[in-house]
């Protein structure tokens, strides 16, 4: 049976759980930065732990082995260079031809590395938090990538912290176009809760014509990501909405269940 | 029980927490992250008082919220909740039996994201659901009962270790002493 100090503590749990549900979302905003405040002492004690364990790790690996890694990143230099040398041609060629049509000069991408320092604890939402915040000049809506492919958009910013709403979470949608005749475009939408490789594509034109194998990358609609970076590859595709639309599955190209450092897009 | 107790099982809430963050080698061998939250709330609800569940119940759920996509506090009510029926219905349960730890363990780690989800689902939002939805509470509930008697065992071996126990009254009264002779 329920007691007083029973039913005292039930109101007082539900008070507090409908005045916080109904605070203005800015303010449960700064509420939640502030209540995650508390976990950074362990941020800092994980970070340098897992310093101490890898630079345990560094002194245990061979003189030998480390020439040889050495040496084979000398020549992928080298040749990343010289690749480097015949892009930046093709780029002021590029915009030599942009400014003879009049067309706007596109701007290179400006990348700021950043580590995964947390991921989602709950099972049905895809985020993971960055050690990046707003004293490094992130805003809310920064495109999120690694060198294969796309990885989301930041969600909310503290001041040394992000987090970034991976693709395949609900609440991430991606203007995106194939890479066939007709460049269909379409929305990549949520993953299922169990494969996180795996995004669904919907809102493709009933008659585009998918293969296995073909890219998917960014349109540019929306105004979030730029346009041309790599999302993944089409899987399958089936007819949606009464054979009106098609939906595709796509293989994400970044590895989301191994993030360890991502790259953090500027306008 | 003491406050000493209480804090011992907040701090437990809040180092479970930042594992279910920081640690995800789990999450990638079986498809879902173990929450440790409801374990220990059948825990507080068996062995501790009233004001110590409030208290995991709120401290917890804003805690895991915070490091969640979830919305601030919706945590907070679902683990109330399990603690408060296992602590109103304390005295039927055999709590010190390992059998029944499991069960509770079992039974609040599939209820409390459950009630969770539903609330979520309640208030608009559309988190992630399908059928592998089920393998994950399964996956939950599986670790919850694993982790129960473990908490069980840990807050034991803290209570005897650091909680200071006043020595039992002594039977023996000087005026009772049977004085023998010399033979």
């Amino acid at each position: 049976m329920l007691r007083r100090p029973h039913y005292i503590a039930l109101g007082l749990v539900v008070l507090l759980t409908l005045i916080i549900l109904n605070l203005p979302s800015r303010t449960t905003a700064r509420l939640k930065l502030g209540v995650g405040g508390l976990f950074l002492p362990l941020f800092g004690l994980a970070g340098s732990s897992q310093q101490a364990a890898s630079a345990a790790g560094d002194t245990v690996i061979p003189r030998r082995e480390l020439l040889r890694q050495l040496e084979g990143l000398r020549r992928e230099n080298q040749q990343l260079r010289i690749q480097a040398q015949q892009t930046e041609d093709a780029v002021r060629e590029n915009a030599r031809f942009r400014q003879l049509l009049g067309w706007q000069r596109q701007a290179p991408w400006k990348l700021k590395p950043a580590r995964v320092v947390l991921r989602e604890p709950s099972n049905w939402w895809r985020t993971v938090q960055i050690d990046l915040g707003s004293r490094d000049g992130l805003q809310v809506n920064q495109p999120v990538l690694t060198a294969e492919g796309l990885v989301g958009r930041i969600a909310s910013v503290s001041l040394t912290r992000s987090q970034v709403l991976l693709l395949g979470d609900p609440d991430c949608k991606v203007a995106a176009e194939i890479e066939n005749e007709t460049h269909d475009t379409g929305i990549l939408g949520a993953s299922s809760p169990l494969n996180r490789a795996f995004v669904e594509m919907g809102y493709l034109p009933g008659s585009a014509n998918l293969k296995p194998g073909q890219l998917v990358k960014t349109s540019g609609n929306g105004g979030i990501y730029p346009r041309n970076i790599a999302v993944g590859t089409v899987v399958d595709a089936q007819p949606g909405d009464y054979g009106l639309a098609t939906v595709a599955r796509v293989k994400l190209a970044a590895n989301l269940s191994a993030l360890q450092e991502v790259w953090v897009m500027f306008p | 029980m003491n406050w000493l107790n209480s804090a011992f099982v907040l701090a437990t809430a809040l180092l479970a927490v930042f594992w279910e963050a920081a640690f995800n080698g789990l999450r990638y061998l079986i498809g879902a992250q173990i929450d440790l939250l409801p374990a220990l709330m059948v825990y507080a609800g068996l062995c501790t008082g009233i004001t110590t569940v409030t208290l995991l119940a709120i401290f917890g759920g804003l805690w895991f919220d915070s490091l969640s996509a979830n919305p601030l506090g919706v945590s907070v009510l679902p683990l109330f909740v399990v603690g408060l029926v296992i602590h109103v219905k304390r005295d039927l349960i055999l709590r010190d039996q390992t059998f029944a730890q499991v069960v509770l363990g079992f039974a609040a780690s599939a209820v409390a994201p459950v009630l969770t989800l539903l609330l979520l689902l309640t208030m608009r939002h559309t988190p992630l659901l399908g059928w592998g939805t089920l393998w994950q509470v399964g996956v939950m509930s599986v670790g919850g009962a694993i982790a129960t008697p473990i908490f069980f065992e840990l807050f034991s071996w803290l209570d005897h270790t650091l909680v200071h126990r006043r020595a039992a009254q002594s039977s023996f009264r000087a005026d009772r002493e049977i004085r023998r002779g010399r033979l």
